[in-house]
């Protein structure tokens, strides 16, 4: 089955080619897929090799030079191990990237916690002006990373996982997207949550929102989707309750509760599979019909 | 003093330099490097400033002076020389040196560190006119720097030169190294560093920082940084195919 990231290469490879103010940064993850296209546009395919420190910084370098660069590693070293260099050398110059990440919080668990970035997107709700997308299919991907290329100077972070939908969804950047209508609530599936936040709900009476773009948050999409209760569960791939206050800030006018489900905080020492992990995190759709429904009963 | 007020004080005969000193020329002279230590001292109320606070004086000087090819009415051109000032840390001798050159008006100096001010102690590209970069962090500007040189190169632009300033200390951050390598082996000659070289860092440079750049491919030469002369041969060696590293070595910070 393709992955996001396939559809990374595909569609990045073509964009280089229609857009002379695009290039790619590396930091030798991906390499190997891009080289037809480092072949064909040496000056706008640079792999720094093993240094992500410069994999920002150059890429703040080259916006401030005019270009739209497009920086790509695992999420751990793409936004954590050098977010210094994400605070200083993109927003605070003044000028932005795409940044696109792959492995997310869980896709390698045989990897272990070194390459595991579930705080990537609180960490950057610490910094302002951040588009943060997170596609559920590689249909959205292609999307996103278009709309994101062609955004403008704007700071963007692609979110890619192995960890995917079924099926696309007729994504709109920004937007909440309804999926099930009911009464009792809504939840908010981010991502690749979507088809076990489906399972999970069939037969209960509550709104699916889905969400492929979480900043700026659609604080209209989600207020538009609330009946009389007030009550949201968000369902995200990362740290348990990162949307947490964004909901709040949406609903400040009316008493309202908010369950966060996501990836725990506390280190998760096992290997295995993506499936395991999600059932220990309380993220396969047995647990989470569970928790909702209690929730919202 | 507000920027309101330095601004509303910016025409008239203020912009001209101590070397008018019978008063009487329409056109303002221009600043000369004597002419540095007053400007620097609008800052700080002090004409007499330690080596620590003027150690990138003579080198920024003789690139504003000599090298780069910029000015106040081309900042905004795409074929510009670009200058990264990496060592944010007592900018003071920089904002002088813009001010003499004329990106930014003499009479703001004073206003240096106030709330309303354009001039941090950490310049901000967003609020300083002529500045490239925002610094202060320390190891940001050369990484920054190798991203310009790519970013121009990528554009057909291999005219323009990038230059950037670091500090003996500052080579410290790990960054710097990581840009350093990269930028030897990818062979990216329109890159220069100036590396002020004062002794301050805390474990030192076996061998001295030249030895750094040139174990990476990099063209380096290690000179007097107070000695104008030398620092302008030094700016101006051919280093085909490398990035150019300057090594400008002054008086010791803790001397």
């Amino acid at each position: 089955m393709e992955t996001m990231r396939e559809r990374f290469v595909d569609v990045t490879t073509d964009l280089l080619d229609h857009d002379p103010r695009l290039a790619l940064l590396l930091a030798d993850i991906s390499a190997d897929p891009f080289a037809p296209a480092a072949r064909r546009h040496p000056d706008r395919v640079v792999n720094v090799g093993i240094r992500e420190q410069l994999l920002i910084g150059a890429a703040g370098g080259m916006a401030l030079a005019g270009m739209r660069p497009i920086a790509h590693t695992f999420a751990s070293f793409l936004v954590e191990r050098p977010f210094e260099q994400v605070k200083l050398d993109l927003g605070h110059q003044g000028v932005g990237a795409v940044l696109v990440s792959a492995a997310g919080s869980y896709d390698w668990p045989a990897g272990g916690r070194t390459h595991m970035a579930p705080g990537d997107v609180a960490l950057l709700d610490t910094l302002p002006g951040w588009t943060v997308h997170v596609p559920g299919h590689p249909d959205e991907a292609e999307t996103l990373l278009r709309h994101a290329a062609a955004d403008g100077d704007n700071p963007v972070y692609v979110r890619l996982s192995n960890h995917r939908n079924a099926t696309a969804r007729p994504v709109e950047p920004g937007r909440f997207l309804p999926v099930r209508r009911g009464r009792n609530g809504v939840v908010l599936a981010v991502g690749p949550m979507l088809d076990a936040v489906l399972a999970a709900t069939e037969g209960l009476d509550v709104t699916v929102l889905y969400a492929a773009t979480v900043r700026p948050f659609d604080a209209a999409g989600l207020r538009a989707a609330l009946g009389e209760r007030a009550d949201v569960v968000l369902v995200e791939p990362y740290l348990a309750g990162t949307s947490a206050g964004q909901v709040n800030e949406a609903l400040a006018d009316r008493p309202h509760r908010v369950l966060g489900l996501g990836v725990p905080r506390e280190e998760h020492r096992h290997y295995g599979s993506v499936d395991e992990h999600l059932t220990a995190y309380g993220l396969d759709a047995a647990a989470l019909r569970e928790r909702i429904a209690a929730f919202l009963r | 003093m507000t920027t309101a007020d330095t601004v509303s004080r910016r025409s008239g005969a203020h912009r001209a330099g101590p070397q008018d000193t019978e008063g009487r020329s329409a056109e303002p002279l221009p600043y000369g490097f004597g002419d540095l230590p007053a400007l620097m001292a609008r800052m700080t109320g002090d004409e007499k400033h330690g080596p620590a606070a003027t150690s990138t004086l003579d080198a920024l000087w003789v690139l504003y002076d000599r090298v780069l090819r910029l000015a106040p009415e081309t900042v905004g051109r795409q074929d510009r020389d670009r200058f990264l000032l990496s060592k944010g840390h007592g900018p003071m001798a920089y904002y002088a040196v813009l001010a003499a050159k004329g990106f930014l008006d003499p009479d703001i100096l004073a206003s240096f560190g106030s709330y309303d001010s354009p001039l941090g102690h950490h310049p901000d590209r967003l609020l300083v006119p002529g500045a490239e970069i925002s610094s202060g962090s320390l190891g940001h500007g050369l990484p920054l720097a190798v991203g310009s040189a790519l970013g121009l190169r990528a554009q057909g632009l291999t005219d323009p030169a990038v230059w950037v300033l670091i500090g003996d200390a500052e080579f410290d951050e790990g960054s710097n190294h990581e840009a350093v390598a990269f930028a030897g082996s990818y062979g990216l000659d329109r890159l220069h560093v100036v590396a002020i070289d004062n002794s301050s860092a805390t474990h030192g440079w076996r061998g001295g920082i030249a030895s750094r750049f040139e174990a990476e491919g990099w063209s380096a030469v290690t000179v007097d940084g107070r000695d104008h002369r030398a620092l302008y041969e030094a700016y101006t060696a051919p280093h085909p195919g490398r990035p150019h590293a300057v090594v400008a070595r002054v008086e010791p910070k803790h001397s």
